[in-house]
């Protein structure tokens, strides 16, 4: 029921622009794979080039080992909700989701309009599809409405029926454009569950697309973040928090977004950082996540003064946006309720961790610190 | 406390809020003039066609006798009017689907090309603005009896040569052609637009369902979802079709002995040629009620058209 | 669509749509080749039993001079022009104060106004046209400039069409004129009417065509030979100068259509807009 899905080095250029450049990733069998990022990555496209409905300029897409790259939409047994739903206004809300099966198990002169319906021989396998459309309508609770039509109903019960349309023939991928960027906040919040949901239920491999970090963190096994037409990298929403490979990744992941200092400011900020720069051999780049500063009154070690701009009481935790007294770089701390009282114009010192760091080189690049030289090395020069 | 006094103070003693009333003296002087030209242009001259559909006025004359209902009556059994009341549908029936048909073909074809839709837009939309008259007599000569191009090429191919024109059976139907040249790219236009307010992600996702045969798109996407626009452009065109005079007027005169002879050609004969006013005021009673009915379908479409 | 376009469909397609397309376009322009072509030929070369592309004898602009000199088609060029400026300016000034009113203003009567309109609408010129025949008769403005142009003075589908385009223009900016001190019909006119230019030119090429081509009218009030309009010139000429001189015929028709057909080549956006104004409404 479910199937891998291989992509490798696939190109699309439209004319001279490239919208992809050599995306590579590979989805397992049963997994919420999301690709997310900034608009204009080219996470559309890619998710348009599995579907079949545009070809890719070069590389290959394989679904349950198979190369699809020579099939039509039909024939790679995948399904497809769109952001705007793409319900067919003149059908029924069953009708619409019986056109996937009509399509496949009927011949030719039964689909015709009206004269169609005299089609003999066919009346067993029309019982069949009102009886799938029928368990999909349920699966996604829209059992009363299969008589209505998309005009009438709300903007939640069409994302319904396009995920009822895409479920009804169980296809081996599900592939979903945006599918909740329609729809208002609450929903958005309601239906991200009911996704997963439906997900565990059918076991089949999803693949998401979406602009929303939150959407991506919270519904997927796995997310491959993307950049100008590439795969930056893919890994568990966990792991992209905490072990981000890339500093646009760093950047684009959480929220509140995370600290970037250069290495330099952090030393013209207190020169306690002077020895462990010197051993952040090649980094560039400080990053770290907001809850990895506290606000310290005295400084017992590793701090950076800063003068406070703004406080957000967000109730549950507090957010202070401070800017750095040498330099003027924005920092932004997230504190536990109560943690300190603090007004904007004070000044504080932003207590950081040195194991909190993530470093970056120049190109933006994660260095790990574990292929660093052990302190001491060049400390002494 | 302050509104509650307000609230409770005569209207009267309120201040005038001149800001936020407009001069409603403006408004009338601006619509003055189109509603005398209404008046003047449209409705006056219509309810004098009305009442005169009731006498048996003659221009010239002096007198007018009033018959009640005896214009109409006759009508029912005047043989020319009715021949022209069913050349006239007949018409209708031969312009109608042809240019239907044939517009919603072009908007469809040129719809799917990756290049040159410009040029063949341009191309047939071309009829639809040149001078009805001075085509039809160059089709006059295209299908002439026996010089015409069109009789030369049937004489090429060993057919029998036909004088369209000068054929009682023939002449609507040669005059149909006309009006199929000239209405397809209008159509075409029409349906065009209709085309493009079709939602890409909708062939997606007719792609995904597995519609990718054409004929499957054309028929559970493309038409359904032209229907207003297919709706709208019928009753158009019924209407365009319906109003013809001109190439009648200029080609045929009705004839051969009556076979071309439609409604408004009729009517202008009976008015303006026999200056018989008040049976000409009652076929245009006719024509007029006719058009109403379209105008009410035509209304209709156009709230159905809401909803999708 | 874009399936339709991948690279392993698109070509068969593509090819019978030129094919299906090509020959269309050669029966639609088939007339218009026949209008120019017989334009430039000899009258005797219509009578031989065979069919040339060409003309055997080139007569060049031997007929359009012919046409220009002997008969009255610059008079029925200068009549056009004269008819339909007349027409659409009178169309112009009246439609938009009274648009503008229905669309910007409360007025007692304003529905009832503009379901008149929607009326109006509805009623082609033939229904008027024996009564508008009689009153002008009466008027002793028959045979008249006046007479040709009189009944369509009056726009029911400019103040509709004008109607909706200003409904969408922004009140803000009508209220922030009014604060500066602007008259009401001053900001109609510089203000509003500016803006809408798009609208009115789509409605002035309507109208022109309406009008340059129209037969009905003309045939009616019009006697003389110095006051006929383009089409109706034209039948007339076909009536006396008969059906043996085609040449010269069709280098008439080829003047008296070329205003609008070039009109239409070299703006043909605008001319398929206003054009199709009318059904888009």
């Amino acid at each position: 029921m479910s199937a891998a899905v291989e992509i490798t080095a696939i190109e699309k250029r439209y004319g001279d622009t490239v919208s992809l450049r050599s995306a590579s990733l590979s989805v397992r069998p049963g997994e919420f794979m999301t690709l997310v990022g900034p608009s204009g990555c080219g996470k559309s496209t890619l998710l348009r080039i599995i579907a079949g409905l545009a070809p890719q300029t070069s590389g290959e897409i394989a679904i349950g080992g198979e190369p699809v790259d020579h099939l039509p939409p039909k024939a790679r047994d995948v399904a497809m909700v769109f952001q705007s739903y793409a319900l067919y206004p003149h059908m029924t809300v069953a009708e619409n989701i019986a056109t996937p099966l009509r399509m496949r198990e009927l011949p030719r002169g039964a689909r015709l309009p009206l004269i169609g319906r005299l089609w003999p021989g066919v009346g067993e396998r029309r019982a069949r599809i009102r009886e799938a459309v029928g368990r999909a309508a349920a699966m996604v609770e829209i059992d009363g409405l299969l008589a209505r039509r998309p005009a009438t109903l709300s903007g939640g019960q069409r994302q319904r029926v396009a995920l009822a349309r895409a479920i009804v023939r169980h296809p081996r991928v599900f592939l979903m454009d945006e599918p909740l960027s329609n729809l208002d906040a609450r929903l958005r919040v309601a239906m991200r569950g009911e996704i997963t949901a439906l997900h565990r239920k059918l076991g089949a491999t999803f693949i998401y697309v979406t602009h929303d970090q939150v959407e991506a963190m919270t519904m997927s096994s796995r997310v491959a973040v993307m950049m100008d037409g590439g795969i930056v990298q893919c890994a568990s929403p966990a792991e992209l928090y905490a072990d981000p490979r890339d500093l646009r990744v760093a950047r684009f992941i959480g929220s509140p977004e995370i600290n970037v200092l250069p290495i330099d400011a952090l030393v013209a900020a207190n020169v306690g950082f002077a020895p462990l720069a010197a051993e952040w051999k090649g980094a560039a780049h400080a990053a770290f996540r907001p809850e990895a500063l506290s606000l310290v009154a005295d400084a017992p070690g590793l701090a950076v003064a800063c003068r406070v701009e703004r406080v957000e009481g967000l109730g549950h935790e507090t957010l202070v946006f401070l800017r750095t007294e040498a330099g003027g770089h924005p920092l932004t701390a997230r504190l536990p309720v109560g943690a300190f009282a603090l007004f904007s114009g004070d000044s504080a010192l932003a207590h950081l961790t040195p194991d909190d760091v993530l470093l970056f080189d120049g190109a933006g690049q994660r260095l790990d610190r574990r292929h660093v030289t052990p302190t001491g090395g060049y400390a002494h020069g | 406390m302050a509104d509650i006094v307000l609230t409770e103070a005569p209207a009267a003693a309120r201040p005038r809020r001149l800001g936020a009333v407009l001069p409603v003296r403006v408004a009338y002087a601006m619509a003055a003039p189109a509603v005398a030209l209404m008046v003047l242009t449209v409705l006056a001259p219509l309810a004098v066609m009305l009442a005169m559909s009731f006498t048996g006025y003659r221009f010239g004359e002096d007198a007018v006798p009033f018959v009640g209902l005896d214009n109409y009556l006759q009508l029912l059994n005047d043989r020319t009017f009715r021949r022209a009341l069913f050349n006239t549908f007949a018409y209708v029936a031969m312009v109608v689907p042809g240019s239907v048909i044939l517009g919603l073909l072009l908007a469809v074809l040129i719809d799917g090309l990756n290049h040159g839709s410009r040029v063949y837009r341009l191309v047939f939309f071309l009829p639809v603005t040149a001078t009805v008259v001075a085509m039809a007599m160059v089709w006059k000569y295209l299908l002439h009896g026996t010089i015409g191009p069109f009789n030369l090429l049937l004489v090429a191919l060993g057919l029998p040569a036909i004088d369209v024109f000068g054929d009682r059976s023939l002449a609507l139907a040669g005059l149909a052609v006309i009006n199929i040249w000239s209405l397809a790219g209008f159509n075409m236009v029409l349906f065009s637009a209709g085309l493009t307010a079709v939602p890409q992600d909708l062939y997606d996702a007719a792609a995904i369902d597995g519609m990718d045969d054409k004929l499957d798109r054309f028929f559970s996407v493309t038409l359904p979802l032209l229907g207003p626009t297919m709706m709208f452009v019928l009753v158009t065109s019924t209407i365009t079709a319906f109003k013809v005079f001109d190439t009648v007027a200029v080609i045929t005169r009705g004839g051969p002995r009556g076979a071309s002879d439609v409604l408004l050609y009729t009517t202008y004969l009976e008015g303006f040629s026999y200056f018989r006013m008040g049976s000409a005021a009652a076929m245009t009673t006719v024509f007029l009620a006719i058009m109403l009915v379209f105008a009410w379908v035509q209304a209709r479409v156009l709230d159905r058209r809401v909803h999708y | 669509m874009s399936a339709l376009r991948s690279p392993y469909r698109f070509r068969p397609g593509q090819l019978l749509a030129h094919l299906v397309l090509l020959f269309l376009a050669f029966l639609f322009l088939f007339p218009f080749y026949v209008l120019l072509v017989t334009s430039v030929r000899t009258p005797q070369e219509l009578f031989t039993p065979d069919f040339h592309w060409l003309p055997v004898e080139f007569t060049g602009l031997r007929y359009y001079i012919q046409s220009v000199t002997h008969s009255p088609v610059l008079t029925f060029m200068k009549n056009g022009v004269v008819v339909c400026a007349g027409i659409l300016i009178v169309q112009l000034l009246t439609a938009i104060p009274c648009a503008y009113a229905l669309a910007k203003y409360e007025f007692r009567g304003r529905d009832l106004l503009f379901a008149t309109v929607l009326f109006c609408l509805t009623v082609p010129i033939q229904a008027p046209a024996l009564p508008l025949y009689l009153g002008l008769n009466a008027m002793g403005a028959l045979d008249s400039y006046f007479a040709m142009m009189a009944p369509f003075f009056l726009s029911v589908f400019a103040i509709f069409l004008f109607r909706q385009t200003f409904k969408s223009y922004p009140d803000e900016i009508i209220q922030a004129a009014r604060l500066d001190g602007m008259s009401e019909s001053a900001i109609l006119w510089t203000i509003v009417v500016p803006a809408s230019l798009p609208a009115i030119a789509a409605f002035a090429v309507f109208s022109v065509t309406a009008h340059w081509n129209d037969l009905y009218w003309p045939l009616i009030v019009v006697r003389s030979n110095e006051l006929m309009t383009p089409p109706l010139g034209l039948a007339y000429f076909t009536d006396v100068e008969s059906g043996e001189n085609y040449g010269a015929l069709m280098a008439t028709a080829a003047i008296l259509t070329a205003p609008l057909m070039l009109g239409f080549l070299m703006a043909q956006r605008h001319f398929i807009r206003g054009i199709t104004t009318m059904g888009l409404k």
